[in-house]
């Protein structure tokens, strides 16, 4: 599903450029659940970003749902985006003049799909949301705003979910919930799952726990199922 | 009651303590608050001063204007001997005359005749001012009597139209004359709005061999009188009026020099101040959003000043005091512009003028312009300001939520009452024509309720309206009605400007049309005036043969009103719209039968045979504004003889027609034996119309021809000069409204790159994000124009049918051309922002939330 070479990730700055990412060299099958763990800064979110093709690598080749990201301009990533991946932010990142069934559905508007609204919904109510479509999201809690965002991300049906610290703004219980949600969406989908955390016992749900530290992999370990 | 007390009269020290502090931040979210302000003031200052610019030039140059301390007017006749000797033991006197007649080539040889503005001048004229020829030299040696022709001097244009030189002759009436000086200046020379023919000078002795001084001969007689220095012309005035009591005379003095164009100037300077207002009103909504959008960014620090104990008031105090320093600033920075731009006026156009504009920095116009931008200001953010004292101190803890009620309180409301009522109080009293200001406030009110109500109509419509298949529409329709959508902001400061521009638009295009476009089917092709009784079965014979048609002829006399009911015109009150009756000569006819076309409103007309006391038939709404009606009388001085009639009927005139009409029909029995003459109208196929001029020109040269194309050319140059004048101002309330606009659009443009990389996340191609904003911007510049065009026709139909009383026309391509550039300053100004938008990386976006 995830295969990356030597990828280098190099951004401007005030102070000059900076290397985010350093030859990074990564595959993850299909069906695979992953966490990218590490110190803030280390280059996990930027390897997301990457690997959703929201960033272009600087340098290397990578490849992701049979898709070279590389050879891609903006607009054939959109598509990709569109037609394989979903993505959860910590910031849940709703559009706040959308109703939540707006929201949801926009990714299937993009696509053109078929009865948008009506699979939109049906997405809500497996996230426990149907009496709130019509909400906006200044009207829902944390909780549920990030809910939208999951069903968002699962309503393209989407062969890879990145999640980038999508507990981070909420509270323990909360958090916990929006997770065993997120896995066993994962679970009923059979979609690869790469989860950026810096909570360790988040990390061990996943298959394989990937330590990323100064931009490059320092430990790939496997989890005892 | 007291704590509201304390709010408005509080600790005002503290508060301007801490906006000094606040202040330091500087000025950059207020560019737009100071740009709107500065461009509405300026626009008010700048026609305020060019207008007493040209008023003190007036003042200045009266005398000269004048010709004289004082003038005196009189119609068809000299003044008697009497009068003449009582006038000359005043002071200096100068005798002019004054008629409308042909002038011809005395060779024929391409030139044709042409009207002109005759003047015959004696020895002494000018008493002040200079005459300047070209080639130079005195007036004695232009016109006395040379090689036993007298000479002529005349405007460059005569020359081009009579197609002649210098040193080649004209004839005028009978007389043949040498053509031997341009007339370059003439410092009398005045301004009149309809003036149709250049000048032509001439003496006194010339004029006598012209043979145009027939009885009833429509010419006039001034005498301008120079006075001692230091002797009042009140005064004298007063003297001369109990003198001559019933002299019939026009009397002027040195205040109403350039009356014509001081009547002028107060419309234009109204007309197109209250365009500027409507630029500062349109402001007024930048102002309001620049305020808010400051204020709700300031939430948190109202909160934390709120929980360390400052009371509401100083919260209010605190920002009005910056919102005042701010508002001064721009305010300044108009009156900077308003100072400068007469002065740069007056380098473009300043020669165009019939008088000589004194530029300089006069304080009343700019202190009013001033103030209207204080109040505007003041008006906008006293509503913002309001919603800033109820931000709660718990703000801080748990953010703004929906439970939090902001919206002002009864006192707020009160305050943006007051403040509005002191704006339109300013408007009113100031105004010149209180009537006119009152329908602008109302008009500008109207426009304030009806933009967002149709705005939110627009939505609501938006909102139920089926959504359609096309995803990309329905992102775009659904902007519309978002929460947060810029659908009523962008109505309001895009359509308050468009709706003047089309308001002003179709009142311009409507007058135009009026003038041109109406009358060709039924109107006259000449006027003939000065056709004397014994001319007029030649005159019927020489138009018939050569193709005129339609011709309509009646006697013609002018008289002054000297007396309504019974009391002398002076004392009483008239109304303002019928004062133009009263300032000159009216015209009048008698018949025994009503004539064509005519409208009897109240009252009979009289039997044909009648043969009783004087009756006359009026005009009906010069009788609404003299406040008189049936069986009241009115008396004209007809020839220095005051004839009182009783008012036997009364007529609706439509003066559009160009028919033959007279605000005076006397009854018979009267005015037949009074020395008169007979004015004409003739009408003619275009190709037919030179062969009729020359028919006439070429058999009676005291006639007078007046094309009524010319005439109409000169009012619809006017007319255009004015629409220009309009435009301009007009244009600076688009300027302002796309200020207004660009400020709400980047107010906004933070959420929009938000939505755009979202949107880019969940797969959205950059042409897709694009094709919904066009569809946004597009429909909301339509429907912006739409209401503008609603809202602006309503305003020009009110002034072209009530208060002009015209007929209305809707010209199309007023309204498709801005819809389109309507929806195209939307789209520019709409995707200039979300152009960047799309260029933006999503990664240090969604890194950062």
């Amino acid at each position: 599903m995830i295969s990356l070479r030597d990828v280098q990730l190099q951004l401007a700055s005030a102070a000059g450029p900076v290397n985010i990412l350093r030859g990074i060299n990564l595959d993850i099958a299909a069906g695979e659940t992953a966490a990218l763990v590490g110190p803030s800064g280390a280059g996990k979110s930027s390897l997301l970003m990457v690997i959703g093709g929201l960033e272009r690598a600087t340098k290397g080749a990578v490849a992701v749902a049979g898709a070279d990201l590389v050879r891609l301009d903006e607009d054939g990533l959109a598509r990709f985006r569109r037609d394989n991946v979903g993505i959860v932010f910590q910031g849940f990142h709703l559009i706040p003049t959308m109703t939540a069934l707006e929201n949801v559905a926009l990714s299937l508007e993009f696509a053109d799909a078929e009865r948008p609204f009506e699979r939109a919904e049906e997405a809500l109510r497996q996230v426990g949301l149907a009496h709130r479509v019509d909400h906006y999201p200044a009207q829902l809690s944390g909780g549920e705003q990030q809910r939208v965002a999951v069903a968002r991300a699962f309503v393209g049906r989407p062969r890879l979910l990145l999640a980038d610290e999508p507990t981070g703004n909420l509270d323990g219980g909360t958090g916990r919930a929006i997770m065993d949600l997120l896995f066993s969406l994962v679970a009923g989908s059979g979609a690869t799952l790469l989860l950026v955390t810096h909570d360790e016992a988040l990390a061990r749900r996943c298959q394989r726990v990937i330590h990323i530290a100064d931009g490059a992999i320092a430990n790939d370990t496997a989890i005892a199922a | 009651m007291r704590g509201a007390l304390m709010g408005l009269f509080g600790n005002w020290s503290l508060a301007v303590r801490l906006a000094r502090r606040e202040l330091r931040g500087g000025l950059g979210g207020f560019r737009i608050f100071i740009a709107c302000l500065a461009l509405g003031v300026a626009a008010i200052a700048a026609i305020g001063s060019f207008s007493r610019a040209v008023e003190e030039g007036l003042r200045a140059d009266a005398r000269t204007l004048l010709g004289g301390d004082i003038e005196l007017r009189l119609t068809h006749r000299q003044a008697t001997a009497d009068q003449q000797d009582f006038l000359a033991g005043l002071g200096r006197v100068t005798e002019v005359l004054e008629m409308r007649t042909m002038a011809r080539p005395a060779q024929r040889n391409g030139g044709a005749p042409a009207l002109v503005q005759l003047k015959a001048v004696d020895d002494v004229y000018p008493l002040y001012g200079g005459l300047e020829f070209r080639p130079a030299m005195s007036a004695a040696d232009a016109l006395k009597r040379r090689n036993g022709i007298f000479g002529v001097a005349v405007e460059e244009l005569a020359l081009r139209r009579l197609g002649v030189k210098l040193g080649e002759r004209v004839q005028v009436g009978d007389g043949e004359f040498e053509v031997r000086a341009v007339i370059a200046r003439e410092p009398d020379r005045g301004f009149s709005v309809f003036a149709i023919g250049p000048r032509l000078m001439l003496s006194q002795a010339a004029m006598a061999q012209t043979g145009l001084l027939q009885p009833g001969a429509l010419l006039s007689y001034e005498y301008r009188l120079g006075l001692q220095p230091g002797t009042n012309f009140r005064n004298t005035i007063d003297t001369i009026n109990r003198q001559f009591p019933s002299a019939g005379w026009r009397v002027r003095g040195l205040d109403e020099a350039g009356g014509g164009l001081r009547v002028w100037i107060d419309r234009l300077t109204l007309y197109l101040s209250l365009i500027g207002l409507a630029a500062l009103l349109v402001g007024g909504v930048g102002i309001g959003n620049a305020v808010d959008s400051f204020l709700i960014g300031r939430r948190r620090t109202i909160a934390s000043l709120k929980s360390q104990g400052a009371p509401a008031g100083l919260i209010w105090q605190l920002y009005l005091v910056q919102i005042a320093v701010l508002a001064l600033i721009g305010v300044a920075i108009g009156l900077a512009f308003g100072i400068a731009l007469p002065f740069v006026a007056d380098a473009a156009i300043g020669d165009r003028l019939p008088v000589n504009a004194r530029v300089d920095l006069y304080l009343q116009p700019l202190l009013m312009a001033g103030l209207f931008g204080l109040l505007v200001a003041l008006l906008f953010a006293l509503w913002p300001l309001a919603r800033a004292r109820a931000v709660p101190a718990a703000t801080l803890m748990r953010g703004l939520s929906a439970s939090d009620d902001t919206s002002p309180r009864f006192r707020d409301l009160l305050a943006i009452t007051g403040v509005g009522m002191l704006l339109a109080a300013l408007v009113v009293l100031t105004a010149p024509q209180r009537n006119v200001a009152v329908w602008f406030i109302v008009g500008a009110l109207g426009a304030f309720i009806a933009f967002p109500a149709l705005a939110r109509l627009a939505m609501a419509i938006a909102r139920r309206v089926k959504h359609p298949s096309h995803p990309t529409l329905r992102l775009a329709l659904a902007n519309l009605h978002r929460p947060g959508a810029a659908t009523v902001t962008v109505m309001l400061s895009l359509g308050l400007g468009l709706t003047v521009l089309v308001a002003t638009a179709l009142i311009e295009n409507n007058l135009q049309r009026q003038v041109q476009q109406r009358l060709p089917q039924d109107a006259p092709a000449f006027f003939f005036v000065d056709i004397q009784p014994d001319q007029v079965m030649a005159f019927d014979a020489a138009v018939r043969e050569a193709g005129g048609y339609g011709l309509e002829r009646t006697p013609s006399l002018r008289g002054r009103i000297s007396q309504i009911d019974g009391v002398p015109v002076a004392q009483v009150t008239v109304a303002p719209e019928a004062r133009w009756a009263i300032d000159s000569d009216r015209g009048l006819t008698y018949a025994p039968t009503p004539p064509e076309g005519t409208r009897v409103v109240a009252g009979q007309w009289w039997p044909s045979d009648y043969r009783g006391a004087p009756l006359v038939s009026f005009d009906a709404a010069l009788a609404r504004g003299f406040g008189v009606g049936i069986g009241d009388t009115i008396t004209i001085n007809i020839l220095g003889r005051d004839i009182e009639a009783r008012i036997a009927n009364l007529r609706t005139i439509d003066w559009t027609t160009l028919n033959l009409n007279f605000t005076f029909v006397f009854a018979p029995g009267v005015l037949e034996a009074a020395p008169q003459t007979w004015i004409a109208t003739v009408k003619a196929k275009p190709e037919e119309e030179e062969k009729v001029y020359r028919a006439i020109t070429d058999r009676f040269a005291n006639i007078t021809v007046i094309r009524v194309k010319d005439a109409l050319d000169t009012i619809a140059g006017l007319l255009a000069n004015v629409g220009l004048a309009a435009r301009v101002v007009g244009a600076v309330s688009i300027a302002t409204g796309l200020m207004v606009l660009g400020g709400a659009m980047a107010a906004s443009q933070r959420r929009r790159v938000h939505d755009t990389v979202v949107m880019k996340v969940l797969g959205a191609t950059r042409r897709r994000i694009l094709e919904a904003f066009v569809y946004e911007f597009a429909a909301l510049g339509f429907i912006t124009a739409v209401a503008a065009i609603m809202i602006g026709s309503l305003a020009a139909w009110l002034v072209i049918t009530e208060v002009m009383n015209l007929q209305w026309s809707f010209p199309l391509s007023i309204a498709v051309i801005t819809a389109f550039g309507a929806v195209a300053l939307t789209l520019a100004l709409g995707l200039a922002g979300t152009l960047g938008a799309l260029r933006q990386r999503p990664l240090a976006l969604l890194r950062n939330e």
